[in-house]
């Protein structure tokens, strides 16, 4: 067990200098502050709500973490499979469970690095007003199960190719299914094909239904271990999947 | 050391590695030779347990290396083809990472990493991003990385690839330096540098060993091996062929070329059998007082023994040791 931990932490650790050796971290964290801010104050109408409140930072979180995480994620395993540097990784002594880990975690360590630093927008509506900190509080767990759940997605279909173009539509694609399940359409669609305990379950796997529990400032246990056994799954078969596939 | 059994790796039904088998033994430095794609590197893929066999297995220091990868990968030091590293990261950097997922504390760090880092000849780019590296120096970091830890066993997929002549020899000169105490096996398609670092030469072709000896038993399977190379001025050409046939060592004399009017004429002669030639010849040319311009003994061409092994027709017939007599 000692050893797993330290194996996924020596490779955490070098994926962790990876992202700020190149300019991936600072593109990203530019991009991703650029964009909060827009959403919160010009789309999400921050101002306008007359509410010291942070809902419209937050209700675009997922959106953005669309676009922006499978971007992340892509290069994660098929930048690996693409310059061969899988081979040097996994002829190591490294079990691929623990590379999977060790990636996973670097890459949540760094999102989380990037939600940190929007912590001016909670410091300018705590200046404007008296938001509820709890709630607020809440929402940014909410917000790191959420970037995780997207991330996991991205690494395990990450692993399914070299080409990194590939495993960003592949995990926009996804991501977009598991943030759709939870709107009032597809849901009454899914009632004319579906039969109703399939349904329940479709409204189940939805992002925005687990998301939004927790942004209202309730931590129900149900919201928090569907992000993690979500993420427990894809982290599975994102293993499963470099187990079987490594070479190809 | 290696022992590896019936190894077999298909690919779309079809072998890419053929019920091969064999061991490696403390001591020796194992060539492994073949065209392109005949299964080297696919080889050496399962032997480091990165890809599983589809039969077979290979055994590692005593570690099945299908059924404990951990333990066998602990023991091999491994550069892959190409020898990828991290563009990102620095040399240093890099060996420290290699470092610490094989565990080693920081002051057997400290230790091999300075041994490690002179030995390649590294110590002047150890802080440059691996991506601004040339070649030779990617090849190096990727060298230093597998001998880290010095491992019993050495596995390096075209170690001397890309490298320049006097790159390809420090690499050489490395490789024997290492060789007394480890089992190391590369695989190059370079027939000189087998003869230049291996105790022993393996060709596989299409999945199969069509050949395993030494790398001297290699050549003497050549057409030429042990033959004499003789150019005489003012002789005529049937004359110097009669007389150098009516040798009892010698099994048969070809003449490459001949001018008749100045007479000048290139010989060839081929033992009869595994005595030297080189004294009853000698003694000929003194006894017939030739004007001798050149006079060889031929090693043998190993390109063209590469050529025959690898391209007849009936490469399922395996070459032996026995072989070698003929």
């Amino acid at each position: 067990m000692n050893a797993a931990i330290h194996n996924a932490r020596c490779v955490f650790k070098r994926e962790l200098q990876g992202y700020f050796a190149t300019p991936v971290a600072y593109v990203f964290l530019v991009i991703y502050l650029i964009l909060a801010g827009v959403f919160t104050w010009y789309l999400g109408g921050l101002y306008e709500q007359d509410q010291a409140d942070l809902t419209p930072f937050f209700s675009f979180q997922p959106w953005l973490f669309l676009a922006l995480i499978p971007a992340l994620a892509m290069r994660l395993w098929a930048e690996e499979r693409h310059s061969g540097t899988i081979e040097l990784l996994l002829t190591l002594p490294i079990s691929p469970g623990q590379a999977v880990l060790g990636k996973f975690l670097a890459a949540w360590l760094f999102v989380g690095v990037a939600l940190a630093l929007t912590v001016g927008e909670w410091i300018t509506v705590a200046w404007l007003g008296g938001p509820d900190h709890g709630v607020i509080a809440t929402s940014y767990l909410g917000t790191l199960l959420l970037a995780g759940g997207f991330l996991s997605i991205g690494a395990c279909l990450s692993a399914l190719t070299r080409n990194q173009v590939v495993a960003f539509v592949l995990s926009i694609s996804i991501g977009f299914l598991f943030i759709l399940s939870g709107y009032p359409a597809v849901l009454e669609f899914a009632e004319a094909l579906l039969p109703d305990f399939l349904v329940g379950s479709v409204r189940q796997m939805s992002f925005l239904t687990h998301f939004n529990g927790i942004v209202r400032g309730v931590i129900d246990a149900r919201d928090v271990v569907f992000f993690l056994s979500l993420i427990g799954v894809f982290l599975f078969a994102n293993t499963v999947i470099i187990d079987a596939k490594k070479a190809d | 050391m290696i022992e590896i059994q019936q190894l077999t790796k298909v690919f779309d039904s079809r072998p890419a590695v053929d019920q091969v088998s064999f061991d490696v033994h403390p001591g020796e430095v194992l060539g492994f030779l073949g065209p392109n794609g005949a299964g080297k590197s696919t080889t050496m893929k399962m032997i480091t347990g990165f890809l599983p066999p589809t039969s077979g297995g290979a055994r590692i220091c005593g570690h099945e290396v299908t059924a404990d990868p951990i333990a066998a990968q602990r023991c091999i030091g491994y550069l892959p083809e190409g020898a990828p590293l991290y563009p990102d990261m620095t040399p240093a950097a890099l060996l420290r990472f290699v470092a610490e997922a094989r565990n080693m504390d920081r002051a057997r760090l400290q230790q091999r990493m300075q041994e490690v880092v002179a030995l390649v000849g590294i110590e002047g780019v150890l802080e440059q991003r691996i991506d601004t590296l040339s070649k030779g120096f990617k090849r190096r970091v990727g060298l230093a990385a597998s001998i880290l830890h010095d491992p019993e066993v050495l596995v390096l997929d075209e170690p001397t690839d890309g490298l320049d002549p006097n790159q390809k020899e420090e690499v050489r000169k490395l490789i024997r330096s290492m060789a007394q105490d480890k089992v190391i096996v590369l695989s190059t398609h370079i027939l000189e540098e087998v003869e230049a670092v291996c105790t022993r030469a393996i060709i596989i072709s299409e999945g199969r060993v069509l050949f395993d000896g030494t790398p001297a038993e290699l050549r003497a399977q050549s057409k030429t091996h042990g033959s004499i190379l003789l150019h005489v001025e003012g002789v005529q050409a049937d004359q110097a062929q009669a007389a150098l046939a009516a040798l009892d060592a010698v099994a048969r004399v070809e003449t490459l070329d001949a001018d008749p009017g100045e007479g000048h004429v290139r010989l060839r002669a081929y033992p009869a059998g595994e005595a030297p030639l080189l004294h009853p010849v000698t003694d000929l040319v003194k006894t017939q007082n030739w004007n001798v311009e050149h006079l060889s003994v031929e090693r043998g061409n190993l390109d063209e023994v590469f050529r025959a092994i690898t391209t007849t027709p009936s490469t399922n017939e395996r070459v032996s040791n026995a072989g070698t007599q003929a």
